[in-house]
């Protein structure tokens, strides 16, 4: 070891600063790489959630329809807006860029006062980007295009979140209750008539229900996985007689064996006919073991229910069915309850659980990613506060330079920088 | 970036990279509000005119963030091996991008070859063992 001589040139190698940049600036921008690298993972998440919805059938929601408020055209005048209010957000945030690049400049002339006044305006561009978000998501989270009437209880224009339940309930009175729009799409619901429907607990007495698949399961109540629970001992019976038992009194209904059986029946009865015609990749999930949303015709007694999906319900006893408590939900996946007139108040909307314009995870993502990159906005808010005082106070003229005018202004452009692609991948494709 | 001139000529930038991303912008809004019709009057289907629209969108923000970076950030000003250093890991992302893409239409229903061809088994049956 000792023999090993240093060599005082690869000493001086490894000093002399390769990027020609502060190690402040060198570290933003290694932050902000791995938080680009954040970002990228999150769109992309989006983007192979959305191709994947599509590949398996399912509509995704159009930003034109849900994106229609801007402030008072909405409030004032009850016009749609499509995409006018986020536009109005990105021109806010590229203005805010434009004046944070000012300030830098201004920095790089020790211009005290200049730089004062430009980041005073980035913060006012913040503050107001920051205010347009909590509009957008408190119109995201309430829904659009839901008008009561007041006077008349007639929903306009809108409709309402249907608890699951409302859908088995017809499903177990029998016959085709659901019923597609088109003939290649026509769906048709009989008791139980999905694998979903059959997951669940089953609580009789006795507790051990045996694997006979037959008689004698003692069960009376079947609690299924999406919190509903069928009671009806004919449904009861059928599941039993087709599931496969497994541990933990969980039984799992293979859909064959009720097609099988079905179309036997159907021959006799020429009922419960389940017609499979299903666009490829379809769930039945989507349409039962969720709120789902339905567009209503124009009144509650005219009752016509198209649902996202592209599916319809168009049963007479859906309108007695709706007017019991429990099948409307809000959007947060509690039950609503009739008004003083026996109405229910429109109910669309968007959480985590559920929203009125497709496939949840258009909801969830929209959320997460607007919702980490208002994060950022926040977090740069504070830090433009900070470098605002410290500007006034002279801090960086003590310093002898506005470096950290740079740094903060790296970090802003970079939040401008991801709305632009969030901009592009929420609001325009 | 001397301040030479007072900072004239960088201001002048930054005015010019701004009206650049403004303008970007409002192409892009127009694009969302008349390319339905804009397809139809050329006469290419739904499905192309789409795809088309989409692709420009991707396009025209691969512009834009290409501005933010190189005059709002100053890359282009930086020594240019820290602005390789910068935008190469990026190369991962484009791979990244493409593979889930593709991979995202064989999940759910179409990861099951069976499901494919029965029309009416319409999920995967857990395997509760």
């Amino acid at each position: 070891m000792a023999d090993v001589s240093v060599d005082p040139k690869a000493l001086q190698e490894g000093e002399r600063p390769i990027f020609q940049a502060s190690w402040g600036k060198l570290f933003m921008w290694f932050f902000l790489v791995s938080d680009a690298f954040t970002f990228s993972g999150l769109l992309i998440a989006y983007g192979a959630l959305r191709v994947n919805a599509i590949a398996e059938g399912y509509n995704w929601a159009l930003p034109e329809e849900v994106f229609t408020h801007a402030p008072i055209l909405h409030e004032v005048f009850h016009i749609d807006a499509p995409l006018i209010f986020v536009g109005i957000m990105t021109f806010i945030l590229i203005l805010s860029s434009v004046t944070m690049v000012l300030a830098v400049e201004a920095g790089h002339r020790k211009a005290r006062a200049e730089v004062q006044k430009w980041v005073f305006w980035t913060i006012i561009g913040g503050i107001a980007f920051l205010s347009c978000q909590a509009y957008e998501w408190y119109h995201f989270i309430s829904g659009t295009g839901l008008h009561m009437n007041e006077e008349t209880h007639q929903f306009e224009s809108g409709g309402m979140m249907l608890k699951a339940s409302l859908l088995e309930q017809t499903m177990e009175e029998g016959g085709p209750t659901v019923v597609g729009l088109e003939e290649s799409k026509m769906i048709v619901f009989y008791p139980g008539g999905t694998k979903h429907f059959y997951e669940g607990q089953a609580h009789g007495h006795g507790g051990d229900h045996g694997e006979d698949h037959g008689d004698g399961h003692g069960a009376d109540v079947l609690g299924l996985r999406n919190g509903a629970e069928i009671t009806s001992s004919v449904a009861i019976d059928k599941i039993m007689k087709f599931a496969h038992h497994s541990h933990d009194g969980t039984y799992v209904l293979h859909m064959e064996d009720v097609v099988a059986e079905d179309n036997l029946k159907s021959k006799s009865e020429n009922k419960l006919a389940l017609k499979p015609l299903l666009p490829k990749g379809t769930s039945y999930e989507d349409i039962v073991s969720v709120p789902v949303y339905a567009q209503l015709s124009t009144s509650l007694d005219t009752i016509r229910l198209v649902m996202r999906n592209g599916y319809e319900i168009s049963l007479p006893s859906v309108v007695d069915d709706l007017k019991k408590p429990g099948v409307v939900m809000t959007a947060e996946g509690k039950v609503k309850s009739l008004n003083e007139d026996g109405y229910y108040p429109a109910q669309g909307g968007s959480s985590m659980l559920a929203n009125q314009y497709g496939r949840k995870a258009f909801a969830n993502l929209f959320f997460f990613v607007t919702g980490f990159h208002g994060t950022h906005v926040f977090s740069g808010v504070v830090l433009l506060v900070i470098l605002y005082f410290n500007v006034r106070r002279g801090v960086y003229d003590k310093r002898g330079h506005y470096e950290m005018t740079e740094k903060i202004g790296l970090y802003w452009h970079f939040v401008d920088l991801v709305w632009v692609f969030v901009f592009t991948f929420f609001y325009l494709v | 970036m001397a301040a030479a001139d007072g900072g004239a000529s960088a201001r002048k930038e930054i005015i010019q990279t701004a009206l650049i991303l403004s303008g970007l912008t409002a192409f892009e809004f127009l694009i969302a509000f008349v390319w339905r019709d804009v397809s139809a009057a050329v006469g290419i289907s739904m499905e192309t005119g789409l795809f088309m629209k989409n692709l420009l969108f991707i396009i025209l923000t691969l512009f834009k963030a290409f501005y933010i970076v190189a005059y709002f950030m100053h890359l282009k000003h930086e020594i240019r091996r820290l602005a390789v250093t910068i935008v190469l890991p990026f190369l991962f992302i484009i791979w990244l991008i493409i593979g889930m893409m593709i991979e995202g239409t064989f999940w759910g229903s179409r990861s099951n070859p069976d499901e494919q061809t029965s029309a009416y088994k319409v999920e995967l049956v857990e395997d509760l063992g």
